[in-house]
């Protein structure tokens, strides 16, 4: 790609943009937050987090000064408590419900509060949970993201051999590859993985699963599902989504035209003059990825980002609180504009656009940035593992994470058809609990599995 | 404009806040800038024999992110020589006329000392006196302060020693480290004290530092026990104090101290029969400015209220404390929440559920669990409406019918 097409900024005026959107807290902003906590019962913030961590009881060890605790409280209940920390929509999940914010429109920072436990835990390297004594059961887990390492933790507590079959280079799938840079940086996500792999997971990178029963080494190993049937008693896939989803229309294989996974991937590498960037950056779509493209191109220096979307801003996927960050960069919006085409010879000049009343109008641009949304795992179920999905094409799975294969359990993206990565720690926790289950029949229920009722003490005053 | 001029046993002041003899009160330019900031009056820093103190001295009770809820301290009295402290006094009361400048006395237990130290201060041209019988740590143990006022004869005697050569108002003050406080303010009183003040600070050892397992304050590594003052105080001073003003064989004015901070814990002071109050912990805390808003906030609430004289609220509500065996074993209310301020934190679910009688269900309404009280079981205790953090979302509700009342004593007098 030409030289000129990529970041016009410096090298020091880009980190400056990339800083944390929400840095760490110091002790004295830790206490201070810590203690406006109510420590409501029965906590709605609680109720709100897809994990359920207990969130006043880890903000309550904060404020006692029992920060190692605090973080156990929340690996307890999400072994991804870190990336989560940085990365969950806290708007609209345990923020959004904070009562703090009924009462004084200003919720509690819980995920800077967990950001602030976890990151002590990891920097005083502290072991939290050990592998559990050896069960001599084996489980294979296809993807190293947040389901699959998730699965993996709460597995290898309970003692199983637990290997992790990852086709990427580095493990943590979309929390390494995928979240916006100024959200977190890869290495707090490699470093949660390695946590995990203290308590004894293997990981075996550059290894895709595949059709058949072959095993061929390469700078990408195939290993075929047939041989993980033979060396594992169960299989958890946390494969996540497939590709971005293709236009459709003339001109997308122009030079100039990429995807918003792509583009992304190559900012956390922080070699920053390597990012393709043009000097006009229209994003196609509107959802939370598309929200991370524009607001990443504002950050290399676009002089000019745009984000067009076919139907309304209500319309939109992406969050109100995420569009208002767009807006707060200096996003121009297109809403109700339909792309026809991608003009340009060898690489993209212009857009042709559509507005809903029929009129068509062109767009000067110099690059564009898919983000219609990715491609769901199909074949890699029906055709590879060979167990059913649905008609949205995610694999089915009941409560337990267990497909319709008794031996094969899945979660994450690939289940519920792309969600958070919260959502995806939950997943997998109930895989465990589901392969624990169908393994040895014993149950058991991990801390956040599910909200447990109040139980209302009976009354015997009278 | 309300009038706050104050008439306390003969001495008058601008208004009813002094300072408490204490840090604040150390030395005479320190008095005189508290005098400018607006206090009325200032009890000198105790006057007594050459001590030395010790460092460090001070360890507070922080309560979340609010700091020094309570102090402790293992102060001694002035460790400035006598001559010098004599001679700042006259020169402020010189400089001062209208505020009040109380000396406060402490020496050993003996008539001579007393009346000699008594005699020399009175030469400053000071308003008052204030015997200090309430310090409960070191100068006890060389039994002086609390030593003499945890005996009623003793506080009595020595009362009597200085009645005798002085020719201004004494004022004991009392330590609250006994367990009934109406014997030694009867003693003052039986002496001749023309007034009393309470309470000095309480025995206390304030915490241990859990990583070197030093309690505090370290001194070299070893803690004494020490003087506990602050907000947290408050309670224990305003029940000592309504005691003494509910006394009836008690009837000489009351200059209340302890924990505070406002305008507000002022009025409650005077309320139950504080004729003046003093402040310490709170100056310690904030400085001397703290008075503007006292004295703001006294007047407005006097105004409001329809007070022409801060002393016409002086003792308005010892009527309304009783003893418990006299309290209305019919009159019940019942907490309601209101649903419109409730933001579904669910403590006062969980006290009552734990720490009260049972008495909160969970009701859905609109998608929301709100908490509802079984009114059948609540006893009306009020823990519910004191947890709740959101103002006016609990209320406590009277249910009785507002009959005859009947107390425990009404109920037993038969047996
Ligand atoms: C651009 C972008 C930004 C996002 N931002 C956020 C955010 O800010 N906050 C948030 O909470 N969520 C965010 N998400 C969503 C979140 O990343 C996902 O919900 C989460 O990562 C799903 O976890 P997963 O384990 O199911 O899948 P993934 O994280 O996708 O992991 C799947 C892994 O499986 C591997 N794999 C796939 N097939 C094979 C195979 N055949 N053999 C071996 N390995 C295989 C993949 O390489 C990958 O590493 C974002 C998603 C995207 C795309
Ligand atoms: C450091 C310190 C030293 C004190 N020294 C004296 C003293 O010398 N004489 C005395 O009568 N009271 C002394 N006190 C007690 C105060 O005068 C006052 O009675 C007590 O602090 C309660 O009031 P507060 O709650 O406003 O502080 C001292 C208090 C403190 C904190
Ligand atoms: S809802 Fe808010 S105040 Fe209540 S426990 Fe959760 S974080 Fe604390
Ligand atoms: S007043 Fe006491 S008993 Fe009644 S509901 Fe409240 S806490 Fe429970
Ligand atoms: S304590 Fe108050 S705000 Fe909280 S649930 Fe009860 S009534 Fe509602």
């Amino acid at each position: 790609m030409d030289k000129a097409f990529c970041t016009p900024l410096d090298i020091t005026q880009i980190e400056h943009n990339f800083a944390e959107i929400n840095p760490a807290m110091s002790a004295a902003e830790a206490m201070q937050e810590a203690n406006r906590c109510l420590y409501c019962y029965d906590a709605p913030c609680m109720h709100a987090c897809p994990t359920h961590i207990d969130v006043p009881g880890f903000i309550k060890k904060i404020a006692s000064g029992n920060v190692i605790g605090s973080a156990r409280v929340i690996f307890d209940a999400n072994p991804i408590g870190a990336s989560c920390a940085r990365v969950c929509p806290v708007e609209v999940l345990c923020e959004g419900a904070c009562v703090e914010k009924t009462l004084i429109k200003k919720p509690i920072e819980i995920g800077r509060l967990q950001r602030y436990a976890t990151d002590h835990a990891m920097a005083v390297d502290k072991q939290i949970f050990e592998k559990g004594e050896a069960n001599g059961k084996s489980v294979g887990i296809v993807g190293s993201g947040p389901a699959g390492l998730s699965c993996a933790a709460y597995l290898a507590r309970l003692g199983y051999d637990v290997t992790v079959y990852e086709r990427r280079e580095q493990p943590g799938g979309l929390d390494t590859y995928g979240m916006a840079e100024y959200k977190m940086p890869q290495s707090v996500s490699l470093s949660e993985v390695d946590h995990i792999a203290r308590l004894g997971v293997e990981f075996r990178l550059n290894t895709e699963i595949v059709a058949g029963s072959a095993e061929t080494l390469g700078p990408v190993n195939h290993v075929g599902v047939e041989l993980l049937r033979e060396w594992h008693d169960a299989i958890f896939l946390a494969v996540g989504l497939g590709e971005t989803n293709r236009l459709n229309i003339p001109g997308e294989d122009l030079e100039g035209v990429i995807d918003a996974l792509a583009f992304i991937e190559q900012i956390k590498t922080r070699d920053w003059k390597s990012v393709p960037l043009g000097r006009n950056v229209a994003v196609i779509g509107a959802g939370n990825t598309a929200v991370d493209a524009v607001t990443q191109a504002k950050r290399l220096g676009a002089e000019n980002v745009m984000m067009i979307y076919r139907r309304t801003e209500a319309d939109a996927p992406a969050y109100e609180y995420e569009i208002e960050l767009a807006k707060k960069d200096g996003v121009e919006f297109h809403w109700q504009t339909k792309l026809i085409k991608i003009g340009g010879e060898i690489s993209v000049l212009a857009l042709l656009c559509s507005k809903p009343d029929g009129t068509e109008f062109a767009i000067e641009c110099d690059m564009v940035i898919k983000a219609i949304g990715q491609q769901k795992m199909a074949s890699f179920f029906t055709d590879i593992t060979g167990v059913d999905v649905d008609e949205k094409g995610r694999v089915v799975v009941n409560g337990q994470m267990q497909t319709s294969d008794p031996a094969i359990f899945a979660g994450g993206d690939c289940a519920n058809g792309g969600a958070e990565a919260v959502d995806a720690s939950q997943m997998g926790k109930h895989a465990a609990e589901g392969i624990h289950h169908a393994l040895t029949g014993e149950s058991v229920q991990f801390a956040g599995s599910s909200v447990k009722p109040v139980e209302k003490t009976a009354v015997h005053h009278h | 404009m309300a009038d706050l001029t104050t008439n306390f046993a003969g001495l008058k002041s601008p208004n009813p806040f002094w300072l408490a003899s204490a840090p604040p009160t150390n030395m005479g330019p320190m008095i005189e800038r508290a005098f400018d900031a607006g206090w009325g009056g200032a009890v000198w820093k105790t006057l007594g024999e050459r001590i030395t103190n010790v460092s460090s001295r001070l360890a507070a009770l922080d309560q979340g992110q609010v700091r020094m809820i309570g102090l402790n301290n293992i102060e001694l009295i002035t460790d400035r020589p006598l001559e010098v402290n004599l001679k700042e006094m006259a020169e402020c009361k010189k400089k001062y006329p209208n505020h009040t400048v109380i000396a406060s006395l402490m020496v050993e237990s003996k008539k001579e000392a007393w009346q000699e130290i008594t005699k020399r201060t009175q030469d400053t041209g000071c308003d008052g006196f204030e015997l200090n019988f309430g310090c409960p740590h070191g100068m006890s143990e060389r039994g002086m302060g609390a030593a003499m006022g945890q005996v009623p004869e003793y506080t009595c005697m020595v009362t009597e020693w200085v009645k005798e050569v002085s020719d201004i108002p004494v004022i004991v003050k009392l330590t609250p480290n006994v367990t009934h406080i109406v014997p030694p303010g009867r003693a003052a009183q039986k002496g001749g004290a023309d007034a009393v003040s309470l309470i000095n600070t309480i025995n206390s050892v304030i915490g241990v530092d859990v990583d070197t397992m030093i309690p505090y304050p370290n001194v070299n590594g070893m803690a004494a026990h020490g003087g506990y003052c602050g907000t947290a105080v408050k309670p224990i001073a305003l029940n000592m104090v309504s005691e003494l003003a509910r006394d009836a064989e008690f009837n000489i004015p009351i200059s209340g101290i302890g924990g505070i901070n406002t305008w507000r814990d002022a009025v409650e002071f005077m309320l139950l029969g504080a004729a003046n109050v003093q402040v310490c912990t709170a100056v310690m805390h904030y400085g001397y400015r703290i008075v503007e808003d006292m004295i703001d906030g006294l007047n407005n609430y006097l105004d409001e209220k329809g007070f022409a004289s801060v002393g016409d609220i002086v003792g308005k509500s010892v009527h309304r404390m009783t003893d418990w065996g006299d309290l209305d074993l019919n009159y019940d209310v019942k907490a309601l929440v209101h649903k419109d301020k409730c933001i579904q934190c669910n403590l006062c679910y969980v006290a009552c559920e734990d720490g009260a009688h049972q008495s909160f269900e969970f009701e859905e309404v609109d998608g929301k669990r709100y908490p509802r009280v079984i009114e059948a079981e609540c006893v009306g205790c009020n823990l519910c409406a004191l947890v709740c953090p959101s103002p006016g979302a609990i209320e406590m509700i009277r249910v009785d019918a507002g009959g005859p009342t009947e107390s425990w004593r009404q109920r037993t007098a038969g047996n």
